[in-house]
């Protein structure tokens, strides 16, 4: 019943995280996860053919506010947090490489 | 000042300071010199702001500042975006972040001429039971600082606890309020989801996030709602109900009213022994008091924690993606060939284990192929917990129709630091009888109910009541009378 996860399977939601593990964290991280995912099945034993999902469990959907100008950040203050930036933008390496696959 | 007003409650401070026995400045300047004197072994803030908080109290003498918060001092968890100091989640992924704004809730207690005296350490981005993941080492037990206070709201309930400010606020996803406050001896309130806006609260898992207080009595708990609840333009998940909690009305008696007892929560041998006692005292103590107790059924209880797990992490996933090295936070100093691989050595330096394992848990929740097994089926087993609450609390039809649920907080009191922060599983059953209230969007509150003698330390231990989703005014009138009767208000450990 319990899904098993294996070191490929961490790699590959690592590269899918963002997240540049190293073999140790790999190693450590699969088996941590495999005991959640272990305890996670015991959904499994429930039936919820025609339950509807909860995503959330406010009574309010889609509230919309009158669609006026508002204050908003201007760039210096934006900026006032980036690592590297440059006249009024975010600095970054260059975007096209090695296929943009992370990890 | 002889008098040791730094331990009354916040209401107190606040009537001393508005009839001028006391100055807000003299009281802020207490509180600074008991975190001067405290906090270097108990490690509950982040940044203490001496300057801005007595030039706050300063305005208050003044008359410059007045409010219903005129002059007393509060700490606020450092997940709260403030627009002064900074704001870290105790990650190194923040470190150095400061925020253009601060957070509606914060900004509302400021407005009412509260005092923010600093903000507290917590779990690194809110993610755990203990404290421990915060960068710097964590919070300890003011009870006995070999001990976790809790967490994730860690500092905040141990800052209460020690009485390092007149009250604290912190936030509570699967029961990051509750949870330390009954580990720490102290008042945790988590209100309904949508009670208070989440504008300016770093997100952690956006349905089930909330905004509560620490306190020293469940007067202080409502107050504090009452500020800063009501609708936000920022945040439209947040409730426009009208909120009605003064105290008047808490102090009501609660004769009549039915306390719900849920099975459930008395599993064969994992409750402390002094834990299922508080909450057995509990039950007589209401019934005493001309309510009647009802043992109540909520069977998909014990599927709270791994339903919980499934979406609080696929929502973290999603809300820490936008951690990317390049808008703000950490950026890793070595040289990368392309942008995915400088965010993702930038996300590998700056996120602690936990913020790790979530993310990645998260991820392949929501990964192909998975999405329908995890995702999906925790989404449906949520609706079967939110169904079991309104079938009890549903006063119409023919279902039990309970006021409040009685139940522990915790299974144990405070366990020791390293015990088990490199058990992931272990951690997460912390949580096993607060997640259901924030699944449901349901209020929930922990209440000191004494100490237990463990290990030569004197423990605090907690009780918790559960109310239907804006149906605080009713649960903070039990847990009012609870305060009230049972002789455990004001309790504090030795400093």
């Amino acid at each position: 019943m319990s899904q098993t996860i294996t070191e490929t399977d961490v790699r590959q939601v690592a590269k899918l995280s963002r997240l540049k593990l190293t073999d140790q964290e790999v190693t450590h991280f699969t088996g941590q996860l495999a005991a959640v995912l272990g305890y996670i099945a015991k959904l499994d034993e429930l039936n919820v053919d025609g339950v509807e999902p909860l995503a959330h469990a406010s009574d309010r959907h889609t509230v919309l506010r009158d669609d006026v100008p508002g204050q908003t950040l201007d760039p210096d203050t934006a900026l006032r947090n980036a690592p590297d930036q440059q006249d009024a933008f975010f600095k970054v390496p260059k975007v096209l490489g090695s296929g943009g696959g992370g990890a | 000042m002889t008098l040791d007003i730094t331990h009354a409650t916040l209401i107190e401070q606040r009537d001393i300071i508005a009839a001028k026995k006391v100055s807000a400045t003299e009281l802020t300047q207490a509180y600074l010199d008991r975190i001067q004197r405290l906090d270097a072994s108990l490690h509950c803030y982040h940044e203490i702001f001496v300057e801005r908080a007595l030039q706050v109290a300063a305005d208050v003498d003044a008359g410059k500042i007045t409010g219903p918060l005129a002059g007393v001092t509060l700490g606020v968890k450092d997940l709260f975006c403030t627009s002064y100091g900074e704001t870290t989640c105790s990650s190194k992924m923040l470190k150095g972040y400061r925020s253009p704004f601060t957070a509606t809730s914060i900004q509302r207690l400021e407005n009412a001429g509260a005092v923010v005296i600093g903000k507290t350490v917590m779990d690194e981005f809110a993610l755990g039971s203990s404290c421990e993941s915060d960068i710097d080492g964590g919070a300890r037990n003011p009870w006995d600082t070999s001990r976790v206070p809790g967490g994730s709201s860690g500092g905040s309930a141990a800052a209460m606890a020690a009485s390092l400010a007149a009250a604290t606020i912190g936030t509570d996803t699967g029961g990051s309020i509750r949870q330390p406050a009954a580990l720490c001896g102290v008042v945790g309130f988590k209100p309904s989801y949508g009670r208070i806006s989440r504008y300016g609260m770093v997100a952690c898992a956006s349905s089930l996030d909330q905004a509560g207080p620490f306190t020293r009595s469940v007067g202080d708990a409502a107050l504090l709602m009452q500020i800063m609840a009501g609708a936000d333009p920022h945040d439209n998940t947040c409730a426009d109900h009208h909120v009605e909690t003064d105290l008047h009305e808490v102090d009501q008696p609660i004769e009549g009213l039915k306390i719900g007892l849920p099975k459930q929560y008395v599993l064969e041998g994992a409750n402390h022994p002094a834990v299922q006692a508080a909450v057995d005292a509990a039950a007589k103590l209401y019934q005493s008091q001309g309510a009647e107790l009802v043992e109540i059924d909520l069977p998909h209880t014990e599927y709270g924690i791994p339903t919980y797990y499934v979406q609080m992490t696929a929502e973290l996933s999603s809300n820490l993606a936008r951690y990317d090295g390049v808008h703000y936070g950490h950026r890793t100093a070595q040289s990368t060939p392309d942008l995915a691989q400088l965010t993702a050595l930038s996300r590998e330096e700056g996120f602690g284990d936990e913020v790790k394992r979530r993310i990645m848990l998260g991820t392949y929740a929501l990964s192909s192929g998975y999405e329908q097994k995890y995702y999906d089926k925790a989404l449906r087993v949520r609706r079967l917990i939110k169904n079991d609450f309104d079938a009890v609390f549903d006063t119409q039809g023919d279902g039990p129709g309970v006021h409040a649920i009685l139940c522990p907080t915790t299974t144990h009191p405070a366990f020791k630091r390293g015990e088990l922060i490199d058990d992931p599983l272990a951690m997460y059953l912390n949580d096993i009888y607060t997640v259901n209230a924030n699944l449901a969007g349901i209020a929930g509150i922990s209440l000191p109910a004494g100490t237990v003698d463990v290990e030569g330390a004197a423990l605090p231990i907690g009780i918790q009541l559960l109310g239907p989703a804006f149906g605080e005014r009713t649960l903070l009138r039990v847990a009012r009378q609870y305060e009230k009767h049972a002789g455990h208000a004001g309790l504090r450990p030795t400093l």
